[in-house]
């Protein structure tokens, strides 16, 4: 228990070193970008939308930066992120309450799909060493040094501008409403597919190289010696005693690479223009959306924090050593 | 002689012909990464890249700002790879952006590298609480999703100029390379040379520069290109969503463009495809000179491509776990 709750103490610490950052980013940046940005909006902002911009960017002078601290608090505990200019007047947390789902989904899914398909191509590419299946590795080092986003932009005019099937922008047909209708569903389903390819095809070979080396490292253990001089299957020394082990380092480069990854889709969905906190944060970024992009980075944090305690907990379970006592 | 079955360590150099290991190998010095030829085709790439940074401009067949009356035309004798919406040269502007793009991923890995260095290496040494707050430190940086921090800084910030982004990314990229280096200081800090090193009495520098960091060279080099492939990657994708200057060139600037003037919906594949092209070509190099550098520090992943071809020929089956044993011929095991 002595692991799980190390790294819950460290979530903890995690998730309040980025609330902060939120806070003193703009703080501690040069020039006034808020002050300017109201001075655009003059008139079409409310004096209670000033106020809180005021409030949130720190161009309050009249209360301490201690104050302002506490009330950012105060507002986070009550989900209130401020007013979007971009959807002026939604609060940014309903913006970003109807984007997180698709996200979710998207990102979710595919990121699952493309580590176990890479961790499965890394082990049998690691344990056949030698073979042509080698070849293989620059190719997959090729594919996991192109962006992301390239690669939907690649997607879009081959599968959707040059042979159109599949639709190039959107997470569904402008057709529907969102709803839990059948019809509604297929077609966000058809509409995701492109980009959770492209996510799958960009990121699966970093997987599969990370397991590849593992397995070659484990491969010449003394207990796969032993496992093999006992005349155990090739299968059961593979997968129960090599990629047994070797997948733990892979677990926790999981964990720690979803920061990466998340970052990478992100992007993804802006050239797909999909309906998730990625093009959210887009268009935040392109409007000079303040409130908004700051929403978003904390919200993709939490997120990732939470992923990153999942990952924990399936690490606890695969590696009996973080279940000892001391 | 040769009654002795002949061992050979799997993962000998890679040469086609013969499995017998070369003899004298000429020691392991640092130069030794020259002979992986991943690393020389990496090496190679990154050295075509950086003379094209070099006399960009020089080369370049027009000025990447002027405008002209061959608009959006495919790839043709005049504009090798065709021309915007505005008749711009799009080769010009992929040759003089190469600069901005070696010199801030460059830039960037040189300074993560060297705040990694600073915080690895004294977690590592010092251990106890300044570990414990160092290495917190490196966690939550690593934890929190790098490239949303990163835009949401650059976006604020009024002028988002090639150091900058680079200092930004440095900032935020800085986490990965002091972790490793602080697993193999832990690893490195009670062997024995250092131990000799302490009880000689010198000093607490002396033993991290002239002992330490020595022994850190090739980890501190993978971090540096692993960092460089990261800067570059995100500075592209900064370029590319429009957060820093659009008025100085790099290869994400021209995706911008060709993205933001539909170049996809015409089907002007010319505008988009180099580009991306370039960049994928950039991280290949880096990271086969990581790989190069890896396979010399670890032998282990050493590819025995080669060898196991040689193998086979000498019907020995290169199996996992296992050291191939050469037996020598029958005819000659006779023969003492």
């Amino acid at each position: 228990m002595t692991f799980l709750l190390r790294r819950f103490v460290f979530y903890v610490v995690t998730a309040w070193a980025a609330i902060t950052l939120n806070f003193f980013i703009p703080r501690m940046l040069p020039g006034n970008p808020v002050q300017s940005l109201i001075n655009r909006y003059q008139g079409q902002l409310s004096t209670d939308a000033t106020q809180a911009l005021y409030a949130m960017f720190g161009l309050d002078k009249e209360t301490s930066v201690w104050q302002q601290y506490l009330d950012y608090w105060g507002n986070l505990f009550q989900g209130d992120f401020g007013l979007s200019f971009t959807y002026f007047p939604t609060p940014v947390a309903d913006v970003i309450e109807q984007s997180i789902p698709w996200t979710l989904i998207l990102v979710g899914v595919s990121t699952l799909i493309s580590f176990v398909l890479g961790t499965l191509a890394g082990v049998y590419i690691g344990w056949r060493r030698g073979r042509w299946t080698d070849s293989l590795l620059p190719v997959g080092s090729f594919f996991s040094a192109i962006p992301y986003f390239w690669l939907g932009l690649i997607a879009i005019s081959v599968f959707a501008v040059a042979w159109p099937v599949f639709p190039a922008s959107g997470g569904y047909d402008g057709a529907f409403i969102p709803s839990w209708d059948p019809d509604f569903i297929w077609s966000a389903v058809y509409h995701g597919l492109l980009p959770a390819i492209t996510i799958v095809v960009s990121s699966v070979a970093g997987w599969a190289l990370g397991m590849r080396n593992m397995t070659v490292t484990v491969s010449s253990e003394d207990y796969v010696t032993v496992a093999h001089a006992k005349g155990l299957k090739e299968r059961t020394v593979m997968f129960g005693y090599a990629a047994r082990n070797a997948i733990l380092p892979n677990i926790s480069g999981f964990a720690l690479s979803l920061g990466f990854i998340v970052g990478g889709t992100l992007v993804t969905e802006i050239v797909f223009s999909y309906p998730g906190i990625g093009y959210v944060l887009y268009q935040g970024v392109s409007s000079k959306d303040y409130p908004l992009m700051q929403g978003v980075f904390l919200i993709i944090t939490l997120s990732v924090l939470v992923a990153n305690m999942l990952a924990d907990l399936a690490y606890a379970a695969l590696d009996p050593r973080t279940r000892q006592e001391g | 002689m040769a009654a002795a079955p002949t061992t050979v360590d799997l993962p000998v150099e890679t040469g086609e012909h013969g499995i017998t290991p070369k003899k004298g190998r000429g020691g392991r010095g640092a130069w030794t990464i020259f002979r992986n030829r991943k690393a020389i085709v990496g090496l190679s790439i990154l050295g075509f890249f950086a003379l094209i940074a070099a006399v960009g401009e020089f080369i370049a067949p027009y000025d990447p700002n002027k405008v002209s009356s061959t608009l959006m035309s495919g790839p043709s004798g005049a504009h090798w790879l065709g021309t915007t919406n505005t008749g711009q040269d799009i080769m010009s502007q992929l040759i003089v952006g190469t600069r901005g793009v070696l010199v801030v991923g460059l830039l960037a890995g040189a300074i993560a590298t060297a705040i990694s260095v600073l915080i690895g290496v004294t977690a590592g040494f010092v251990g106890g609480v300044g570990d414990e707050f160092l290495s917190l430190l490196a966690n939550v940086f690593l934890v929190i999703p790098a490239l949303p921090l990163i835009i949401i800084i650059a976006s604020q910030l009024p002028e988002a100029g090639g150091t900058t982004v680079a200092l930004v990314i440095a900032f935020t990229g800085w986490a990965w390379g002091s972790r490793i280096l602080r697993a193999q200081t832990l690893s490195l800090r009670r062997r024995d040379f250092v131990e000799a090193a302490r009880a000689n009495g010198e000093s607490l520098w002396r033993i991290v520069c002239f002992e330490i960091l020595p022994n850190l060279t090739a980890i501190i080099a993978s971090g540096f290109i692993g960092t460089v492939i990261f800067a570059v990657l995100s500075q592209i994708t900064l370029a590319f969503i429009g957060v820093t200057s659009v008025s100085t060139w790099n290869w994400g600037t021209i995706l911008f463009w060709a993205q933001s003037n539909q170049a996809l919906a015409q089907g002007a594949w010319w505008w988009f495809v180099p580009a991306g092209l370039c960049i994928a070509a950039l991280g290949t190099a880096l990271t086969l000179i990581n790989f190069g550098i890896d396979e010399f520090v670890n032998p282990r992943l050493r590819t025995t491509g080669g060898s196991a071809k040689a193998l086979r020929a000498k019907r020995i089956r290169a199996r996992v776990g296992f050291t191939p044993v050469y037996r020598a011929p029958a005819e000659k095991r006779g023969e003492d």
